[in-house]
């Protein structure tokens, strides 16, 4: 087997391209950083120099105002940059809207980078594009053969029908603020409901910023601004810290929802006191990841953030030269 | 199997009763009746497949993964029915999905060869919500927190009438009920509950407000003793012998020693209690004989049980609940006389002739094993339920300690952004020993108030959990104490609830270890 490319470095702070001298997702500030997705854990703020799709510059400029970076360079899918000796391009991973895959190319090798990904359609962001290559770094979210995550569509039918299970009773879905939130409402406009969506005030820049880049989320209203009783039988989506908390008070009797792909495993869901699990998520699952595996067919892949074992074993049971890429700083657990 | 296996799935992370009765009723009204029926036999615990161990899946599993993923998987998820189902790799268009029925039928006829086979080939079909529950169904443990009463309960609504009403002919029917499912819907007569020896609903009491006394004549009412036994109904009918527990579980054959024997053409109410030498031992002693399959012979001789009798409400065939207490007292005494049953004795009538004999009396309980007292008017006909007025519960005075609160965990469904399940301990050697755990006996405002100091006053979190400042004094009510090894402090509380937040009192003054210990029986 050919030797695997040497000049992207797994470094504290992240991974380290030294003929481009730049980072992918630092984790600390750094002089040229690019930037996969507007996930906080990937997209810090306080970079000299940032360069991603033009969605990621607009979220990150709607959270960090002027500290999202002193020079920040849109480059589109598919379009590529020379920095110093390394060919970039952004290709669609999938994750939430703008999010891009790294592709690095130098002295005729080629190294992606795939940040957090997905396979499967999702309403509010670009499908996932495989790209063969030498070096494959893969997320591993997911990465248990126990983790299949179900057909979106059968997941919402649940959810609406629980709402007919409940009239009297607001259903308070908990969803991340940047892409779950969005693409929850997406999915619940194409099931059929028309009805206005009720929404947590952390929510609304960032609706905002879907809506500025073509995303249509329908009849959106402020939880603030309703009374109490005309939510029993709507459907609120706020992030998941809202689901035990107080701010809940506000609703009426609501029946507390999560979507989420952690919540496959029961135990997860009752940790969190969730009444109804929606397996919802925006990471690839066991089989997304290994068919991804195939599809990039990279003799070398490197496994990182998430349950690394399990995946390296199939990989390599395929043929694969896999290993684990111990890189801090990435949230494991939000979903 | 599809409809059946959302319900569970739905009911296992439902923790409100209403929102489980509202989860059962969309079942029981959008599912054909042989679904339906054996759905509900396997609810109310009357259908027992128990066809399959955990074992035999696992081993089904291991043929078509890979052993290391599987092991990752399973100490990933920590439970191997959910493991085995989420694993599984599905093969669409394998097979098709059975009904409830087609499964159930299936699985009982099946031989011990042929049941791999079959389930692989289902499995291949389902998803993995519709594997766990069928999983769960085949090795018999469906364990999601609905009990009989409830999935009788949603039936009844179900049906616009009421939960008793079930209850008079459940005895008289079997899975998949088509007779009763017809009757519910009006397309056939009642089931017919007399010659089936069946649960007849039980009469209960409401607490004493003791300023009713005042309005109330003593000569219209009798007393006996309250016993800290569970209530059961004997029933003999046609040489038929059947135990049930007050909500209408059949308990018998974990008891042999009462009911092989016996023979009884009645149906009796009283107290199971476990008793040595005509001394009734403490509830503790009995709860090692109950939620138990069958029992072992030592089990038998070092815990003997014993019925106490309060009421008689059929004999020979006729229907004596109309009858007022009085005459069926007289009935009691004399099928008492007749019958002579072993192991069992009449409950004793206290005489008084005032209230305030009563009272006396009351307060100066120190036999263990009396609750308090019962007071039922002579003239009161045998309701089922709790109806107001005729029979009243007047529990001694609970015993009071001031504890410390030391944890606080988030509830559930209503009361899931609310601080409101509470660990509190008392003083051994300068530290604190938690000694219970309470979540109720607070009004809604006080539990606001709860919350607010648990949130402020926070020292640690555990997942839903906070520890707090051990600052606070809450005044706890409980009904007894027993010995247990499975708490730190070495005693369990029995029924405890939070009879007062004490925000004046200073924890230095809270109760001591010693006090708790001297209450032990």
């Amino acid at each position: 087997m050919t030797k695997a490319p040497d000049w992207l470095k797994p470094l504290r702070g992240g991974l380290y391209c030294e003929p481009g001298d730049f980072w992918v997702d630092p984790t600390r500030t750094v002089d040229r950083a690019v930037i996969t997705h507007g996930h906080a854990d990937h997209a810090r703020p306080g970079n000299h120099s940032v360069l991603a799709t033009p969605e990621t510059i607009a979220i990150m400029v709607d959270r960090y105002g002027e500290r999202a970076g002193a020079i920040l360079e849109e480059t589109r899918y598919g379009q590529s940059t020379n920095l110093g000796e390394v060919k970039v391009t952004l290709r669609p991973a999938g994750h939430v809207l703008g999010s891009a895959q790294v592709v690095l190319e130098h002295r005729g090798e080629r190294i992606v980078v795939s940040g957090d990904y997905k396979r499967r359609r999702d309403p509010t962001c670009a499908p996932f594009e495989p790209v063969t290559c030498d070096l494959f770094i893969t997320e591993a979210t997911f990465a248990l053969p126990v983790f299949r995550h179900p057909d979106d569509t059968t997941e919402m039918q649940r959810l609406l029908t629980v709402r007919e299970t409940f009239p009297d009773r607001a259903l308070l879905v908990g969803a991340y603020s940047l892409g779950k939130a969005q693409r929850i409402i997406c999915l619940l406009r194409e099931a059929g409901h028309d009805r206005p969506i009720f929404i947590h005030g952390a929510l609304e820049a960032i609706n905002a910023t879907y809506r500025r880049f073509g995303i249509d989320l329908g009849d959106l209203r402020p939880v603030m601004e309703t009374p109490k009783a005309d939510m029993a039988g709507e459907i609120v989506v706020a992030p998941p810290s809202t689901l035990n908390d107080r701010w809940s008070r506000r609703l009426p009797d609501p029946v507390t929802c999560f979507a989420s792909g952690w919540m496959g495993v029961r135990a997860r869901a009752r940790q969190r006191g969730v009444e109804v699990p929606l397996v919802i998520s925006d990471h690839a699952d066991w089989d997304e990841l290994n068919r991804t595996l195939d599809e990039v067919a990279a003799p070398h892949v490197w496994v990182t953030h998430g349950a690394e074992e399990a995946l390296i074993h199939a990989a390599k049971l395929r043929g694969f030269d896999a290993r684990a890429l111990s890189l801090v700083g990435y949230d494991e657990e939000a979903e | 199997m599809k409809a059946f296996a959302q319900l569970l799935d739905a009911l296992s992370f439902q923790h409100g009763r209403n929102g489980k009765i509202a989860l059962l009723r969309r079942y029981l009204e959008t599912t054909p009746d042989q679904d339906r029926g054996w759905a509900l036999s396997a609810l109310t615990g009357d259908l027992s497949l128990r066809q399959a161990k955990p074992g035999l899946v696992r081993g089904l599993v291991m043929e078509r993964v890979d052993e290391t993923l599987f092991k990752l998987s399973y100490d990933y998820v920590g439970d191997l029915a959910e493991t085995v189902a989420l694993i599984w790799p599905e093969q669409p268009g394998a097979n098709r999905i059975p009904s409830v029925s087609e499964l159930i039928e299936t699985v009982e006829q099946a031989g011990k060869s042929e049941l791999p086979g079959i389930l692989s080939s289902w499995f291949d079909a389902m998803t993995a919500t519709e594997r766990w529950a069928t999983i769960k169904l085949i090795t018999g443990a469906l364990r999601i927190g609905v009990s009989a009463r409830l999935a009788k309960t949603a039936l009844a609504q179900h049906a616009g009438i009421t939960p008793d009403e079930i209850e008079e002919v459940w005895h008289a029917v079997e899975a998949p009920y088509e007779d009763l499912l017809a009757w519910l819907d009006g397309k056939g007569p009642r089931p017919d509950p007399s010659h089936s020896a069946a649960f007849r609903p039980v009469m209960l009491a409401h607490p004493l407000d003791e300023a009713d006394l005042e309005t109330f004549d003593p000569s219209d009412f009798r007393a006996e003793w309250k016993w800290d036994g569970i209530r059961i109904q004997i029933v003999g009918e046609s040489g038929k012998l059947r135990l049930y527990t007050r909500t209408g579980d059949e308990i018998g054959a974990a008891f042999p020693d009462l009911i092989e024997s016996l023979e009884l053409d009645a149906t009796l109410d009283g107290e199971l209690l476990v008793m040595r030498d005509g001394v009734v031992a403490p509830f503790a002693d009995l709860q090692k004989r109950l939620n138990r399959k069958t029992v072992s012979a030592t089990m038998m001789a070092s815990h003997p049980v014993h019925v106490r009798l309060y009421d008689i409400l059929i004999r020979a065939g006729r229907d004596l609940r109309t009858l007022p207490f009085d005459q069926r007292r007289s009935e009691l005494e004399s099928c008492y006389q007749e019958q002579a049953p072993a192991r069992m004795d009449l409950s004793e009538l206290v005489p008084f002739k005032s209230w305030g004999d009563l009272s006396a009396l009351r307060s100066s309980i120190l036999t263990t094993g009396v609750e308090g007292l019962m007071l039922k008017r002579g003239d009161s006909a045998y309701l089922p339920g709790r109806p107001k007025g005729p029979w009243f519960k007047w529990k001694r005075d609970p015993h009071l300690i001031d504890a410390v609160l030391m944890y606080a965990q988030r509830g559930h469904g209503k009361r899931s952004s609310f601080y409101s399940d509470f660990t509190f301990g008392v003083w051994r050697n300068g530290d604190i020993v938690p000694v219970g755990k309470a979540y109720f006996g607070f009004t809604d405002e006080e539990l606001q108030q709860l919350d607010k100091w648990v949130r402020n006053n926070s020292t640690e979190r555990f997942g839903p959990v906070r520890a707090v400042k051990q600052e606070l004094v809450l005044e706890v009510a409980f009904e007894g104490l027993q010995r247990s090894p499975r708490h730190k402090s070495g005693v369990a509380m029995r029924f405890p609830r939070i009879s007062r937040i004490r925000w004046d009192k200073p924890a230095a003054e809270a109760d001591v270890i010693e006090t708790l210990e001297a209450m032990l029986p």
